[in-house]
């Protein structure tokens, strides 16, 4: 893992006691999770446990009122945009703009966050190269396959180099060769340049034994810490196991 | 950031608009065709019905299709405004809107160099259209092309600021056809792109009233007077405040601490 002294340890990802709801129904209830520099965290819940609305909180796509949230230190309701600019993302809905070709959508996040011309013709080369799509780089997004447009919105979201990666479900709908290459992509990335990784998913095979793992069940935060405690401390023998075993605990 | 950044952000939403749009092809000649078709069909059936007296800014009587143009003009932009704010909606859904809000740079002037973006394009397309027109005999005097300009931008960002502020309220895809019948033709009908005001008058005080006050005349008779080398203050003064409370009122729709966005 590629720290330095002075981040090694330091939390990519603070999240204070959130609560949130929709009018009067509660989504999200006193959640906490610290996502530390250069870790892969694995956001385990099923549909509608409140992953989506807990990563547009973290977005800023709608507002904190209750709790807190940090991003390499910095409050992202009072130092907003320093916060957003540690930020990469890959929502759960594609983004990229089909009509526009691979070269330019990535110019276009270049553009978006402020990169200098001469370093984002660099780094979007690169990328290209990094995901293997650099001879398609003038094709249109809409001739790619879901993996491929996968690996490039990954890909995209690295451009600026955050400290944070946010991708919510992300493999969803993807075959198991795509899955693993995207999965090699993120881990990567999060080993070799200490990018720490929120990475949301209800696909428990997703999950190895050194990740950290926070399992999110109807809004709350029902474990967190590394997968094979989590084993131990529900005496299972496999992660969905004990995914199934804590949430039907929940729930009964 | 610093002010190159902020102008290559404004550059690089312009050009993904302006590549979106030559790429869309059927969305570039439905664009164009609108206006040709109101100035070739309905202006030459309507020449003979609809007499133009002589009001500013012409000096003379005039044909019906020449009446029309700065309407179509502003129509192009209306339709513009509106297109954009249903790719902000489709976009919201579809989720390339996340992208724009999450950059780093200021909410508001990310709305702002997407409005400018959408502008610029729709200035294209009138300037498109009034090239066509001018085949057509409809010759305003060429400083008026020059002009124009001004009154095309503060109209094309004040109808695209009402976009933005209706995408902002409108929660999903479905719902824009209520927009179509009750924001676009409203506007456009109850203007003087089609007739002169004081023949709405004639017929109906209270409708020729709301006329007076829709912002969409203002428009039409700014870009009028504009194309023919005059300035109509009134006209001006009124696209100007619309603008503000427009784009005053999407920038609070898009904040989310504020705004509507969180609505579920």
């Amino acid at each position: 893992m590629n720290l330095s002294p002075e981040t090694a340890g330091q939390a990519a990802l603070e999240i204070e006691n959130v609560a949130f709801s929709y009018g009067p129904r509660s989504v999200l209830q006193d959640v906490s999770i610290r996502v530390p520099v250069g870790a892969f965290c694995v956001l385990l819940g099923v549909n509608g446990a409140g992953k989506t609305t807990l990563f547009s909180l973290l977005t800023r796509l709608f507002l904190c009122r209750q709790g807190s949230i940090r991003i390499l230190g910095r409050d992202l309701h009072s130092n907003g945009r320093k916060a957003l600019a540690e930020l990469g993302v890959v929502f759960q809905q594609p983004t990229l703009d089909l009509d526009l070709s691979l070269r330019q959508n990535l110019q276009y996040f270049c553009v978006l966050q402020g990169l200098d011309p001469d370093l984002a013709g660099t780094r979007v080369e690169q990328a290209l190269r990094d995901i293997q799509l650099i001879d398609r780089s003038g094709d249109r997004v809409r001739q790619l396959s879901g993996g491929q447009r996968r690996r490039l919105e990954l890909a995209r979201a690295l451009l600026h180099q955050p400290r944070l990666l946010l991708a919510d479900e992300p493999t969803v709908g993807l075959d198991i060769h795509s899955r693993r290459a995207i999965l090699e992509q993120v881990r990567a990335a999060s080993s070799e340049h200490g990018v720490g990784v929120l990475w949301a998913t209800h696909l428990v095979d997703e999950v190895r034994p050194d990740d950290q793992v926070v399992v999110l069940h109807q809004g709350r935060v029902l474990v967190q810490g590394p997968a094979e405690a989590m084993l131990r401390s529900t005496a299972a023998e496999t992660v969905e196991e004990a995914f199934n075993r804590l949430t039907r605990e929940e729930a009964a | 950031m610093s002010p190159a950044q902020y102008a290559r952000c404004l550059f690089g939403i312009f050009t993904r608009e302006a590549l979106r749009f030559v790429h869309q092809r059927e969305r570039f000649f439905g664009a164009l065709v609108r206006p040709l078709v109101w100035l070739f069909i309905f202006a030459a059936g309507f020449r003979s019905v609809l007499g133009v007296s002589i009001i500013p800014p012409y000096e003379t009587y005039i044909l019906y299709e020449e009446y029309i143009v700065p309407g179509l003009a502003a129509m192009v932009l209306l339709f513009s405004g509106m297109q954009g704010s249903l790719s902000m909606v489709y976009d919201r859904e579809m989720g390339s809107m996340r992208l724009l809000m999450v950059s780093p740079f200021p909410r508001w002037y990310l709305l702002v160099c997407k409005l400018t973006a959408g502008t610029l394009v729709a200035i294209l397309q009138v300037y498109l259209f009034l090239a066509i027109a001018w085949f057509w005999d409809v010759r305003p005097p060429p400083i008026g092309y020059l002009l124009v300009l001004p009154a095309l931008l503060l109209s094309g960002l004040m109808l695209g600021a009402l976009g933005l502020l209706l995408s902002s309220l409108i929660r999903q895809l479905e719902n824009f056809a209520g927009v179509m019948n009750f924001v676009i033709f409203p506007m456009f009908f109850a203007s003087s792109a089609l007739y002169p005001l004081w023949r709405i008058r004639d017929s109906s005080v209270p409708l020729y009233q709301i006329c007076l006050y829709n912002p969409f005349t203002s428009a039409v008779e700014l870009i009028r007077h504009a194309l023919y080398g005059q300035v109509n203050p009134e006209a001006l003064g009124w696209v100007a405040g619309a603008l503000a409370v427009f784009l005053g009122g999407a920038v609070y729709g898009y904040d989310p601490a504020r705004g509507l966005m969180q609505r579920k």
